[in-house]
């Protein structure tokens, strides 16, 4: 093999043949074969799209993509973007072990009884339905501006979604599963542990996603509305100052790891929990 | 009666000996009547089969036999016991399959004995045992999705056999399986039949498939489900299968059962 060449690591299967292999040629075998090379090519169209648009300029409070990332860089090193995460991440992180453990415990006894489901699931859907953002000052009258409040608003957010999608996990398990454990005279406690909840696992983790999801909306909204703190302070204070590219870096910064969260959390599922999906 | 190819000999070592009885089964879902006043006798070491259209209720039948639907009235008896739920003396074998997707062919073979607390070597040599018995050698680390629809349905049936129950209960166990698998696979039941020594109760609505494997076929007509013909088809296995789907006495039963069935033909 030689493909010194090449920027990329191709694997050697299927490499042969191509004697001339410039890097051109190696590019487009490497496109025609891996992931990586399509989610590259869609975040750079991006991030030249939002160039451009920094430089024509759209608004002069929208900055380009390279003042944004040297903002970034900035803040990383300055010691201003470290901090601020270990606040912020300290009512993300509560909030949304709580609503996991609780929202799954709930999702799957609602599941598993219909009565549960009776009683719980008129609340959860309310508070799905509800804009939870019109509640947060009333948290803030309650409970202050304090860590408790913002892990409430994170709970409120991510909990009604955890609950919901594992109700419905434990709903859509394949019954003939169940029966087949049934007529081997597996126990209640077999059957749930041994069938329900593995089957259950892949859209008990697709809720666990979006509670996720809706927890770092919670926490961004508590930061920007109970008390400017973390990234809701950078957020704050670089737009009241009009430093524009340092608010961006500030936000497409908490887009960044809320999308690393949730890549990281399908990479655990999948190797850990998924056997069967290692293996194409 | 349908005309034997061969003369059966007449047994007369052993009296009929009904390891399965079925005691004035009724089920009704609501207003629908699904089985009305089943009365049946399942001899030990025989394959019998429930034929018929659908609607007739013989899945419904065999899964209150297996003790996963509850019946409405009467009883079912094994080894002259009344029983209510499933229990250690059957196994199922399920038309779907229903195979843990996230379980290899091994795990899956060996669940029914995981249930029952036996220890990891001990329930893995049963199941490598029975994963050869069905033709899968070589397949014990693979996941359900990676096999065929044949192959799965031979890991459902090695399931069936690692727990060593007496009756297995077959519920269309080839009816999600292309025709010439279907055959093969046919052809293999019987020689599992022949050499593991278990009562069988088969569920199918392919004529064929019943006379096929059969020592006895019960019909079952509609809208009630009831007992409406038990035919003994008298087929020598001995014979090769080409020669069998060839014989006019197995052809002739087949004609015979299309004869009772066809009035429920739409």
């Amino acid at each position: 093999m030689h493909m010194t060449a090449s920027p990329h690591k191709v694997s050697a299967a299927g490499g042969a043949g191509s004697g001339s292999s410039s890097l051109v040629d190696t590019l487009i075998e490497f496109a025609g074969r891996r992931k990586g090379f399509w989610v590259f090519v869609s975040l750079a169209t991006l991030f030249t799209a939002w160039e451009i648009a920094g430089r024509v300029p759209i608004s002069f409070a929208f900055p380009t993509f390279l003042e944004t990332v040297s903002a970034l860089v900035e803040m990383a090193l300055d010691g201003t973007l470290l901090p601020a995460y270990l606040i912020t991440f300290q009512p993300l992180v509560i909030g949304v072990a709580v609503s996991a453990v609780l929202g799954i415990a709930l999702g799957i006894v609602m599941g598993l009884s219909d009565k549960a489901e009776w009683l719980l699931a008129p609340v959860f859907i309310v508070l799905q339905a509800a804009p939870m953002a019109a509640l947060v000052p009333l948290v803030t009258f309650v409970y202050g501006i304090g860590l408790v409040a913002k892990t409430l608003a994170v709970i409120m957010l991510a909990l009604p979604v955890i609950v919901l999608n594992s109700y419905k996990a434990v709903r859509h398990v394949n019954p003939s599963l169940v029966d087949m454990c049934r007529s081997f005279q597996g126990n209640r406690f077999q059957q749930i542990f041994k069938i329900i909840i593995p089957d259950a696992t892949p859209v008990l983790f697709a809720g666990l996603r979006l509670g996720i999801a809706a927890g770092f909306i919670g926490v961004m909204l508590a930061e920007l509305l109970i008390t400017p703190t973390g990234i809701g302070d950078l957020i704050t204070y670089h737009r009241s100052i009009a430093n524009y590219a340092h608010m961006y870096a500030a936000v497409a910064s908490i887009i960044a790891v809320s999308t690393l969260t949730l890549a990281a959390l399908q990479y655990v599922e999948l190797r850990f929990l998924r056997p069967e999906k290692r293996r194409k | 009666m349908a005309s034997p190819m061969t003369a059966r000999v007449a047994e007369t070592t052993s009296k009929p000996d009904a390891i399965v009885e079925v005691r004035d089964i009724c089920k009704r879902y609501g207003d629908l009547e699904a089985l009305r006043n089943i009365n049946l006798e399942f001899e030990r070491g025989k394959l019998t089969t429930l034929l018929g259209p659908s609607g007739c209720g013989k899945t419904t039948l065999l899964k209150i036999i297996a003790g996963l639907v509850p019946s409405t009235s009467g009883e079912i008896r094994i080894n002259g016991k009344v029983v209510t739920g499933p229990g250690p003396e059957r196994a199922f074998v399920f038309q779907d399959f229903a195979l843990m997707p996230w379980a290899t062919v091994l795990r899956n073979v060996a669940f029914g004995l995981e249930l029952k607390g036996v220890s990891q070597a001990e329930r893995h040599r049963v199941a490598k045992h029975y994963i050869g018995e069905v033709g899968l050698n070589g397949f014990e680390e693979k996941y359900p999705h990676e096999l065929s629809g044949g192959m799965r349905q031979r890991v459902g049936i090695a399931r069936a056999f690692s727990v060593n129950a007496d009756v297995l209960l077959l519920d269309e166990p080839f009816s999600a399986v292309d025709e010439q698998n279907r055959r093969k696979f046919q052809e293999d039941l019987l020689q599992l039949v022949e050499k593991e020594r278990k009562t069988f109760l088969f569920v199918t609505h392919s004529i064929e498939e019943a006379v096929y494997v059969s020592d006895r076929i019960v019909l079952l007509s509609p809208r009630p489900g009831r007992v409406s013909q038990i035919i003994e088809p008298n087929i020598d296995r001995s014979a090769a299968p080409d020669v069998i789907r060839r014989d006019k006495g197995y052809l002739d039963v087949v004609e015979e059962i299309w004869q009772g069935l066809r009035q429920y033909a739409e």
